[in-house]
């Protein structure tokens, strides 16, 4: 072994003026950043009790909702997307647009797989639509929104069901049901136009809200048109 | 022709101008202006310099279309570089058809948008589907018996026949018309797209002819048709009467009286399927009892 250093030490020579043995102390900071204690805490949810981690979803959910409401410029529907609240919206309006009547199986309402898929459907052409024309928003972001502002449709499909319950149907309650559907589907274009119309080029703008205001259009149709069975 | 400045500042702006206006002229030719060897020099200079932002710009805006693979996103983006004047203007292009205005050449002028021709046939979907049941709740008004029903299932026919038509038309159309510019019959074709373009932007016409075919008169609804086949198939014939003309004159009249045909049988097929007229109006006691009787005599 002896001769295999002294063979080798000529050729490594220089060497061992830049390696780092012992002897020389190591300068720097090694320590662990502040922040990645951040990333310890979020490990550390796995240890909080099911009841908080679903409470701050719902939280961040019921958020958004606020937002929607009162639809201002704020980038909380942009930043932090989720996809819980559009899925919730469109499954409590699919089951409320159920039970409509029938008389023959082919002649009723919209089907749940078929308000489902025109919601998830529509939303996906209407995002695909407004990147293809320019638009810099997000894939994800889009979606969000879009589900998110069906939130006054889902609103005024509540209402209308009550309306029918305490009214039977007549011109009366069909009035009704039409103003309080026009008025919902006006603000869900409008509310989602405020957070979708910055990420538009100028020119293109009534391009991109068009497909939008078809969108809510239909679904408002296909609530207005809800018969229950007799 | 002052100076040398001001000489080589109008050929800018004359070869700035040409360049604009078509993007893909090639701008080899300075000898357009006379003018002494340096001046011609510095022209030299500033239209090379043209010509490699002409080339840059071509490489980005798509001289061609096919710039980037099919399977890029930037591929599909091309196919919808549409402002919002843009898609109007064609709108109202195809809605006003004058005898001088090929469609393709006057508004398309080689941009071809697939936005027009998709969000025409949704629309359309749904008010036909719409319309269509707003005119048999109109229809059956005096009947008691009528029970309303908001009969979703058209939405899904109305769907798989307008795209079947605004896509398997366009390319048989077009796949016809190559062929024969192929083999040498024709002069010059239009592109596949060009094609689903002008079909797709004739069918906004029957947007509103549907809506007005909820009212249920008979004569009101076969007007609407009359009129709307003949600016809607007026667009077409005069889209393609050019091309075809120079073929064979049965071969010439047989694609024009195909497209009119096949376009009069999607109108008509629509009105029929989708909307009922007040046809029970006049007699609607005796068929009941009819339908009794005969349900007694075979029961």
């Amino acid at each position: 072994m002896a001769e295999v250093d002294e063979a080798n030490k000529p050729l490594f020579a220089g060497l061992s003026d830049v390696s780092i043995s012992e002897d020389i102390p190591v300068e720097g900071d090694i320590a662990v950043p502040v922040t990645s204690r951040g990333a310890d805490d979020e490990f550390s949810t796995l240890d909080e009790p099911v009841k908080d981690t679903i409470l701050r979803d719902l939280k961040a959910v019921g958020n958004k909702f606020v937002h929607v409401m009162y639809p201002k410029k704020s980038s909380a529907l942009l930043r932090d997307w989720d996809l819980w609240g559009p899925l919730l919206l469109c499954v409590t309006l699919a089951l409320l647009l159920q039970g409509g009547s029938a008389d023959s199986k082919e002649d009723g309402g919209p089907q749940f797989a078929e308000v489902f898929v025109i919601i998830w459907f529509g939303s996906v052409i209407i995002t695909l639509n407004s990147k293809l024309l320019g638009g810099t928003i997000s894939f994800f972001q889009s979606l969000c929104v879009l589900g998110y502002c069906i939130l006054p449709l889902t609103v005024a499909m509540l209402v209308c069901r009550l309306v029918l319950l305490l009214v039977s149907s007549g011109t009366a309650s069909f009035v009704v049901r039409l103003i309080i559907v026009t008025a919902s589907f006006g603000w869900a274009t409008f509310a989602s136009t405020a957070f979708l119309a910055d990420s538009q080029p100028v020119n293109r703008k009534a391009l991109v809200v068009y497909p939008v205001f078809l969108f809510y259009f239909v679904i408002g149709w296909m609530i207005l048109t809800f018969s229950p069975s007799p | 022709m002052a100076s040398p400045d001001d000489l080589k500042f109008t050929e800018f702006d004359e070869a700035a101008d040409l360049l604009s206006a078509d993007p893909g002229a090639s701008t080899l030719s300075v000898s357009a202006a006379g003018g002494t060897t340096a001046a011609a020099q510095d022209i030299k200079v500033d239209l090379s310099e043209d010509e490699e932002n002409q080339e840059e710009n071509a490489g980005l805006l798509g001289g061609e279309k096919q710039t980037s693979g099919f399977w890029t996103f930037e591929y599909y983006q091309s196919f919808f570089d549409v402002d919002t004047m843009q898609v109007l203007d064609r709108i109202k292009g195809s809605m006003m058809p004058l005898p001088g205005r090929n469609f393709i050449r006057h508004h398309i002028r080689n941009n071809p948008d697939l936005y027009g021709p998709f969000w025409i046939c949704v629309t359309l979907v749904f008010s036909v589907a719409i319309s269509g049941n707003l005119s048999s709740f109109l229809s059956q008004q005096g009947d008691p018996r009528y029970h309303y029903r908001p009969q979703f299932h058209k939405v899904t026919i109305a769907a798989v026949v307008v795209f079947l038509y605004a896509w398997l038309v366009p390319l048989g159309v077009w796949g016809f018309l190559t062929w024969r510019k192929g083999s040498e019959h024709q002069t010059s074709g239009y592109s596949f797209l060009e094609t689903v373009c002008v079909y797709g932007y004739s069918l906004f016409v029957f947007i509103p002819t549907s809506v007005l075919w909820s009212i249920p008169f008979q004569w009101v609804q076969w007007t609407l048709i009359l009129i709307a086949m003949v600016i809607s198939g007026s667009v077409l014939v005069l889209t393609f009467w050019p091309v075809v003309r120079d073929d064979t004159k049965m071969t010439a009249f047989a694609i024009v009286a195909s497209i009119v045909v096949l376009h009069t049988l999607l109108a008509i097929g629509c009105k029929l399927y989708f909307f009922e007229t007040a046809a029970l109006d006049v007699k609607p006691t005796p068929t009941p009892t009819l339908n009794a009787s005969v349900a007694k005599v075979t029961g």
